[in-house]
């Protein structure tokens, strides 16, 4: 009688590696296009709806 | 271990907010490390911040993203998307636990002495829908008559923005006293709540509302530094659940979305070695396993 196979999920650290690659694309994508600039022209402006003023 | 985490905790914030230069110039940091996303919640409009916000930057890149995409620019979110998800793989909720200024303030009010109450479990689940929400629907879809959102996590619950931000710019700047409102006095009520709550509950902001620890929880099951179980040591003797700073009962769910990985069910409870760290699918034996292992081999 043929043994079968035990199926056997990657360990978690394997798919936290492809998870982790998946947003390194994103993130490569993002400073691609420039996206950093538009954050950081953003982050230097004090907005004052966000912060409960105005 | 605690003592570490403190220190930790302390140089991320002094770190996240180092522009000590702020009393003189009555104004927001503006220089290159404000492109940097900061692994925790920390607003970029408070004085001192070095770092981005990156809940902030998201609704910052939602809010305007037709106007951008009909400027032929495809800002989407892709590069602070791509930062918090390598964080998240990486580290997941133990971002929360030891990065994280508003979630270490939280802890500082819980030491205060006061009579202590569970945050009930159901009221998790709401900051998987503030995420979803007031992070990303709302201020995709909810557009005026020129195409530009709202922030609406910003600018209608976040207590963060109002300690680190809306109250120093008031102090800082006298002018804008003129033009509060409403919006700055609820805000306010929701900040006052939450510290009030922190004092009797622990990190009820982080268990129930953040939508930045709603986002690392989601990788959970795959994050790189993870604590783990090993059921033949444990006793289920339910210690682990009396040292959790957000309820969870780690012998019963050791995936759980809520572990910010503090450590002090490996280093203050287990008695059995039954919870170790694992960093890439590596054990790591910390110091005070090694301190059980050698006082048991003394017994023997």
């Amino acid at each position: 009688m043929a043994l079968k196979k035990k199926h056997q999920n990657p360990p978690a650290h394997k798919w936290s590696l492809a998870v982790g690659s998946f947003f390194l694309v994103l993130f490569a994508i993002g400073v691609a296009v420039d996206e950093p600039s538009r954050v950081l022209e953003q982050a230097w402006q004090i907005c004052l709806s966000c912060i409960g003023i105005g | 271990m605690e003592v570490i985490r403190k220190w930790v905790q302390t140089v991320a914030f002094l770190f996240m907010n180092s522009y000590w230069a702020f009393p003189w110039t009555a104004t927001i940091y503006q220089g290159p490390l404000k492109v940097v996303c900061s692994p925790g919640l920390n607003c970029y409009s408070c004085p001192a911040a070095i770092v981005s916000c990156p809940i902030g930057a998201l609704q910052q890149l939602f809010l305007s993203a037709r106007l951008t995409l009909g400027g032929g620019q495809l800002f989407l979110g892709f590069y602070v998307v791509g930062t918090m998800g390598i964080l998240g793989s990486m580290f997941g909720r133990m971002i929360c636990g030891w990065f994280c200024p508003f979630g270490y303030l939280q802890e500082l009010l819980y030491r205060l002495p006061s009579p202590k109450f569970f945050v009930p479990r159901p009221l998790r689940f709401v900051k998987y829908a503030i995420l979803l929400l007031t992070v990303i629907l709302l201020p995709l879809l909810v557009v005026n008559e020129f195409g530009l959102g709202l922030p609406w996590f910003c600018k209608y619950i976040c207590p963060a923005g109002t300690l680190e931000a809306g109250l120093p710019m008031l102090i800082l700047q006298p002018d804008l006293r003129q033009i509060i409102s409403t919006l700055f006095y609820s805000k306010l009520t929701v900040l006052i709540f939450f510290l009030l709550w922190s004092v009797v509950a622990s990190r009820p902001f982080c268990q129930t509302t953040c939508p930045l620890g709603a986002w690392y929880g989601l990788f959970t099951k795959v994050k790189f530094v993870r604590l783990t179980l090993d059921k033949a040591r444990c006793t289920n003797c339910g210690e682990c659940h009396h040292v959790c700073p957000m309820g969870v009962k780690f012998n019963e769910s050791p995936d759980d979305a809520e572990c910010i990985t503090c450590l002090k069910c490996l280093n203050q409870a287990c008695q059995f070695g039954a919870i170790s760290l694992e960093v890439a699918g590596l054990p790591v034996r910390s110091l005070d396993i090694r301190r059980l292992g050698r006082a048991d081999e003394n017994s023997d």
